[in-house]
C-alpha cells in the first residue's frame, strides 16, 4: 500500500530512511515543519533528491549568486536567458542566439566509465534543447589519474568510448576539449561535457507550467529503475571504500533515444505546440515536476500510475526519483495535445498525458487515484537548505607557494635544451591525443570549421552570411593549487585568448567548477577563492558568466582533486571564411611572438615532467593586456593578416612551436634573443602569448598594429620546409620525424594498443 | 533542367543533412526523403546517407532494409537508378542484398574518425566516372563497424569483374579484407562505400573536396540518359 498523504498525517512517529537518502537531521526537521506533518515516503524521496547537493547547490549557491552581480550584456547583445535556466542564452544579431553550458559527471564516471561519461553528454545535450535550440556541437574536458596508474587503463578508454559512443550517434561534432593527467584525479576522474546550440531569438523556450488547464505530457524513454537515487546519493558524497558498490545507481544510456527526441522535439518547437518544457536530469519526475511548477504561475496535478514503465514494479517514490535517460515533459494547451502526440508518433517517441497544470500552487501527485504528493513546489525546487560552509585558507597554502622553482637544475647547452623539448612532448599532458579525438565524429552535419587539435572548435551558424561560433574550455589546475584566485582567472584568460587567436570575439563565460568537499574548509576557500577570480576576471573582460555546473566531493578519503575551476568561453565571428588556424601554413612565412616572457617557471609543465614538482606562485596575469591582444587577433582575422595563430601555454614556447610544427608538417627556424636565458625562452609558461605566421611582407603592418594595441612583438625566425625540422639556430634542431614519433607515442604504449 | 537526387532519413540518420547539401552544392536538386513511406518523389537518384539508423540495434542496417521506402529502393535499383549508399547506407545496401558481403565491427574495437587516403580502383560506375582509375584521393572515414568481409569467393568475383571501387591506401583503419573501402553491383550503379564523400564538398569544413566527383559523376550520367 502506498504511503500516502493521509496515512503520513495518521502516523507522525513512523519512522523513515532520512538518513539512508543523504539528508541530514536538520534537514528532515524542516521538511516536517514546511508540510506540518511528517513527509511521505514519495515526499521524502522528492526532497532528499532536490535538496542534494547536485540538485540545491545548497553549499554553493551563496557564493554562486555573485556572478549575478555581473553586466548581463556581452560585447555583442543582451543575455535573453541567464543563470537559473538550463542554460544561457545569448544574442549574437542576425536573429541568432547561441546557448552552452557545462556540466559534470565525474562520480557516475569513475563508476561506471562507459555509461557515466555517455549520460553526462546526453543530459548536457538535453539542458540545451530544453531551451528551444538545436544542440551543434559538444566538447569534453576529461581529466584522469596518472597514465601509467592500472585503473587509468579501465576508465579513460571507457570515458573515451562514452563520449564517443553516445555523442557519434546524435550526430553532434565532438569540437575539442582537455585531456589532462593528474595523480590527484586517480580515483576521482573530471568528465565535464560542454553542448552549444543555436536558436531564433523566437524559439527560445523556458521552463515553466503557465496556464490552468494545460496539460502535462511526458514524452521520451519509458521509466525504469536505473538511476535511482543517483543524484542524492552518487554525487553528493565522497567516495569510501567500506560502503557497498553503487553500480546500479548509474543510469544506462540509449542515445538512439535522444536522436530521436532532438528531432522530435525540434518538431514540436517548429509547430509550436510547446508552452513549457523541462528536461529530465538529475532527480527525475522530482525535479522536472517541482521546477516546471515552482516557476509557473499555479500548481500541477501529477497521476504517476500513468507514467510508462520499463519496470512495472517500481514503487511510486523509485518512479520519482529515477534517472531514466531521454526523458522530457511539456506543458501543452489543451487544443494541441492531439497535434503534439501526432509529431512524437511520427518519430516513435512515447508520449503520455500525465497530469495538468492547476491554478492552487500546489504540486500534487496521485498514484492509483490516492494522494502521495501534496506540496508547495517551490519548497522542494528553490527553498532548500543554504549553508554558509566555514572556509578557511589551509596552513599548507604558505607552504606550498614558498616552494618554487628557483633551486630546480635548469637544463644548459643545446642537448640538454632538446632532450628536454622531447620529454616535454612526450610527456601524457603534451603528447598527441589523437588516441582519443579520432574516436569523436568532429565532421557530421558539415559545420565545423575548426575542430581539435586547433586551439578552439568553430561551428558555422549561417551558410549565407557565414556567422559562426567559436568555443574553447580551458583550466590548469596546478596553478588554481598554487593560487585558486589567480588559478581561475588564467583559466578564463587562456580560454578567452584561445577563442580570440581563432579570430573570434570572446563574448561569455560558463564554468564547470570541479572541487573536493564543501566540508572541508580549505576546498571551501579555494572555491571561494576560485568564484572571486571568475567574477573579477569575467567583469574586467566584459564577459557575463551565463550558467554553469558546481561539483564537490571529488575527493578520496581526505585527498581532494586539484581544484578545478574548468571555464568555456564562447565567442562570435562575423565570417567563419576568415578564421585563424593554429598550424603553421606556409615555408618562409615569418614566425612573430605577441607578447611578453618572464622568469616565470612555477607550476610549469617543465617543472613537472622534469622535476615532478609542484609549488611556487603561477604566473603573473594581465587582464588588460589579454583584452587588448585579443582586440588584436580579431582585427588580424578580419584583415587576413595571419596564417596561423597558436595560443602559449603548458610547456610554453617550446611546446607552442611543435604543436605549429607538427599540425602541418612544416619545420621552424627559430633564432632566440640574446641576453635572455634559452631555457626561460622556450620553457617560461608567461601569459598573454601567442605564436603567429604571416607572409614576410606583412610584418610591418602586424608591428604597426600591435604597437597600436601596445602588444609586444618579437620576431622568432621563419616557417621551415615540409618534413624539415624544428631547429633552434645555435642551439639544436629536431628533424620533425623524430619529433612526431615521440609526441605520438605516449598514449598507444601506456594502452597497449 | 537539373536532376533530383533524393537522400533518405531513417530514424537515427545523422548524415543526410550533409548528402542533401552535397547535392545542392553539386547542382543537383536535393529532396529529402522519408523511411516510412514508399514513394520516391520522383527522383532520379538515391543516397542512403551515414548515421545510426534505429541505433545500429540488431545489426547495422539490420532494421531499416525492412523500411517501407527500402522495397521502392530495391525496385529502382533494378531499373538502373543511381543509388549510393555511405556508410550506414553501405551496410544497409549489404543488408539488403543489393551488394554483397557485411561491414562488421573495426579490428581497433574503437570507433575511427580520420582523413583517409583512398585509391579509386575503377571509374566504371555510375558514382565515380569523373575520376581517373588509380586516382588518389582523401576522403572522411568515421565508423565504428567498417571492417568489410565476404567470403574468397566473393572477393575474387569483385576483383575479377571489377567491382572493388575504393581501397584504403597507407593503414587499413579498421580489417577491412584486402583493404576494400567501396564496392558496387553488376551494373555499376549502386555503390557502397564506408568513407564519407559528403564531408568532402567545401575546403572550409572538410580535408579535402575529392567528394564533389562522386555527385557530379551521376549528375553527368542522369544528364546524358535526359538528353
Amino acid at each position: 500500500m502506498a504511503d500516502t498523504v493521509q496515512h503520513a498525517a495518521e502516523t507522525p512517529d513512523q519512522e523513515q530512511p532520512w538518513a539512508e537518502l543523504g539528508l541530514r537531521g536538520e534537514e528532515y526537521h524542516r521538511i516536517r515543519e514546511i508540510l506540518g506533518r511528517r513527509p511521505t515516503s514519495a515526499e521524502l524521496a522528492m526532497y532528499s533528491v532536490m535538496w542534494s547537493e547536485h540538485c540545491s547547490y545548497k553549499s554553493s549557491k551563496v557564493h554562486l549568486r555573485r556572478f549575478g552581480e555581473l553586466s548581463q550584456e556581452t560585447p555583442v547583445g543582451k543575455l535573453l536567458a541567464g543563470i537559473g535556466e538550463n542554460a544561457g542564452v545569448i544574442d549574437i544579431g542576425q536573429g541568432y542566439a547561441v546557448t552552452f553550458k557545462i556540466e559534470s559527471h565525474n562520480h557516475p564516471s569513475y563508476v561506471e566509465p562507459y555509461q557515466g561519461a555517455a549520460t553526462g553528454v546526453g543530459g548536457i545535450v538535453r539542458d540545451i534543447l530544453a531551451m528551444g535550440a538545436r544542440p551543434v556541437g559538444v566538447m569534453d574536458p576529461l581529466r584522469f589519474g596518472p597514465l601509467d596508474a592500472p585503473d587509468t587503463a579501465r576508465v579513460l578508454p571507457g570515458v573515451v568510448a562514452g563520449v564517443g559512443g553516445y555523442g557519434n550517434c546524435l550526430g553532434l561534432p565532438n569540437l575539442g576539449g582537455e585531456v589532462v593527467f593528474d595523480r590527484s584525479y586517480a580515483g576521482n576522474p573530471l568528465v565535464n561535457a560542454l553542448c552549444v546550440g543555436v536558436l531564433r531569438h523566437e524559439d527560445l523556450h523556458l521552463a515553466k507550467a503557465t496556464g490552468a488547464g494545460n496539460k502535462v505530457i511526458l514524452y521520451g524513454a519509458a521509466t525504469g529503475g536505473d538511476g535511482i537515487g543517483g543524484a542524492s546519493i552518487l554525487a553528493s558524497e565522497s567516495f569510501d571504500a567500506t560502503k557497498p558498490s553503487k553500480r546500479p545507481s548509474v543510469q544506462v544510456g540509449d542515445p538512439f533515444m535522444e536522436k530521436l527526441l532532438i528531432e522530435c522535439t525540434l518538431e514540436l518547437f517548429a509547430a509550436r505546440v510547446v508552452t513549457g518544457i523541462q528536461d529530465f536530469g538529475a532527480a527525475g519526475i522530482s525535479c522536472a515536476t517541482s521546477e516546471l511548477a515552482a516557476a509557473g504561475d499555479g500548481g500541477m496535478h501529477v497521476d504517476l500510475d500513468l507514467v510508462p514503465l520499463r519496470d512495472p514494479t517500481l514503487a511510486p517514490e523509485e518512479i520519482l526519483m529515477s534517472e531514466s535517460q531521454e526523458r522530457m515533459m511539456a506543458v501543452v494547451e489543451p487544443g494541441d495535445v492531439d497535434r503534439f502526440l501526432e509529431i512524437c508518433r511520427k518519430w516513435d517517441v512515447l508520449a503520455t498525458v500525465v497530469g495538468e497544470v492547476t491554478g492552487d500552487g500546489r504540486l500534487v501527485i496521485d498514484w492509483h487515484g490516492e494522494t502521495v504528493v501534496d506540496v508547495d513546489p517551490r519548497t522542494v525546487a528553490h527553498e532548500g537548505p543554504v549553508y554558509e560552509r566555514p572556509y578557511a585558507r589551509p596552513g599548507w597554502q604558505d607552504e606550498v607557494q614558498s616552494r618554487g622553482t628557483g633551486g630546480l637544475r635548469r637544463p644548459t647547452g643545446g642537448d640538454e635544451l632538446r632532450d628536454e623539448v622531447l620529454r616535454l612532448v612526450a610527456s601524457p599532458n603534451l603528447c598527441d591525443k589523437s588516441w582519443v579525438t579520432d574516436q569523436y565524429d568532429r565532421y557530421v552535419r558539415g559545420n565545423s570549421v575548426l575542430a581539435q587539435p586547433e586551439d578552439a572548435g568553430m561551428i558555422r551558424i549561417d551558410e549565407d552570411t557565414r556567422l559562426g561560433v567559436a568555443l574553447a574550455t580551458d583550466c590548469n589546475g596546478k596553478f588554481a593549487l598554487l593560487d585558486p584566485y589567480l588559478g581561475a582567472q588564467l583559466a578564463l584568460a587562456e580560454a578567452y585568448r584561445n577563442v580570440a587567436v581563432s579570430g573570434a570575439r570572446p563574448v561569455a563565460v560558463s564554468d564547470c567548477l570541479n572541487f573536493g568537499s564543501p566540508e572541508d574548509p580549505a576546498v571551501m576557500w579555494q572555491f571561494t577563492e576560485a568564484i572571486r577570480g571568475l567574477v573579477d576576471g569575467c567583469r574586467a573582460l566584459g564577459t557575463p558568466v551565463t550558467g554553469g555546473n558546481v561539483s564537490f566531493y571529488n575527493q578520496t578519503g581526505t585527498t581532494a582533486i586539484l581544484p578545478t575551476p574548468v571555464v568555456g568561453v564562447l565567442g562570435v565571428i562575423d565570417d567563419v571564411t576568415s578564421r585563424t588556424p593554429m598550424g603553421f601554413a606556409v615555408p618562409g612565412d615569418a614566425v612573430v611572438l605577441l607578447g611578453e616572457t618572464r622568469d616565470e617557471l612555477d607550476g610549469s609543465a617543465w617543472a613537472s615532467v622534469i622535476h615532478d614538482h609542484l609549488g611556487g606562485r603561477p604566473p603573473s596575469l594581465d587582464l588588460d593586456h589579454e583584452q587588448r591582444l585579443a582586440e588584436l587577433l580579431v582585427g588580424a582575422a578580419r584583415t587576413g593578416l595571419l596564417r596561423s595563430a597558436h595560443d602559449l601555454s603548458d610547456g610554453g614556447l617550446a611546446q607552442a612551436l611543435a604543436e605549429a610544427c607538427l599540425r602541418h608538417d612544416l619545420g621552424v627556424d627559430v633564432v632566440l634573443r640574446e641576453g635572455v636565458d634559452p631555457f626561460v625562452q622556450l620553457f617560461s609558461e608567461s601569459t598573454g602569448r601567442v605564436l603567429v605566421s604571416l607572409p614576410e611582407d606583412r610584418v610591418d603592418e602586424l608591428e604597426r598594429t600591435a604597437a597600436a594595441h601596445q602588444v609586444p612583438t618579437t620576431r622568432l625566425g621563419r616557417v621551415g620546409e615540409r618534413g624539415g625540422a624544428y631547429v633552434v639556430s645555435g642551439s639544436f634542431s629536431i628533424p620533425l620525424d623524430e619529433l612526431r614519433a615521440r609526441w605520438q607515442a605516449t598514449i598507444p604504449e601506456a594502452l597497449g594498443v | 533542367m537539373s536532376p533530383k537526387i533524393g537522400v533518405v532519413t531513417f530514424p537515427g540518420s545523422l548524415d543526410d543533412v550533409d548528402a542533401l547539401r552535397a547535392v545542392r552544392l553539386s547542382g543537383a536538386e536535393p529532396v529529402a526523403l522519408w523511411h516510412g513511406s514508399d514513394s520516391l518523389d520522383g527522383v532520379d537518384a538515391i543516397i542512403l546517407p551515414g548515421g545510426f539508423s534505429y541505433g545500429d540495434y540488431l545489426r547495422c542496417g539490420a532494421i531499416s532494409r525492412f523500411a517501407p521506402i527500402m522495397t521502392s529502393v530495391v525496385e529502382a535499383a533494378g531499373r538502373g537508378v543511381p543509388v549510393l549508399g555511405i556508410c550506414n547506407g553501405f551496410q544497409i545496401l549489404c543488408e539488403a542484398h543489393l551488394l554483397p558481403g557485411a561491414l562488421i565491427g573495426n579490428d581497433s574495437r574503437t570507433f575511427v574518425c580520420r582523413d583517409q587516403r583512398l585509391r579509386v580502383e575503377t571509374n566504371d560506375t555510375t558514382w565515380t566516372s569523373a575520376f581517373t582509375r588509380g586516382q588518389e584521393i582523401t576522403i572522411v572515414l568515421k565508423n565504428g563497424e567498417g571492417h568489410y568481409v565476404a567470403d574468397e569467393q566473393t572477393l575474387d568475383r569483385l576483383e575479377a569483374e571489377d567491382r572493388v571501387v575504393f581501397r584504403y591506401l597507407d593503414r587499413n583503419p579498421n580489417g577491412s579484407y584486402r583493404d576494400i573501402a567501396g564496392i558496387c553491383n553488376e551494373r555499376g550503379n549502386v555503390v557502397g562505400l564506408m568513407p564519407h564523400p559528403e564531408h568532402n564538398v567545401d575546403p572550409l569544413t572538410g580535408p579535402s573536396t575529392d567528394g564533389l566527383a562522386f555527385f557530379t559523376s551521376a549528375i553527368q550520367h542522369l544528364h546524358a540518359l535526359a538528353g
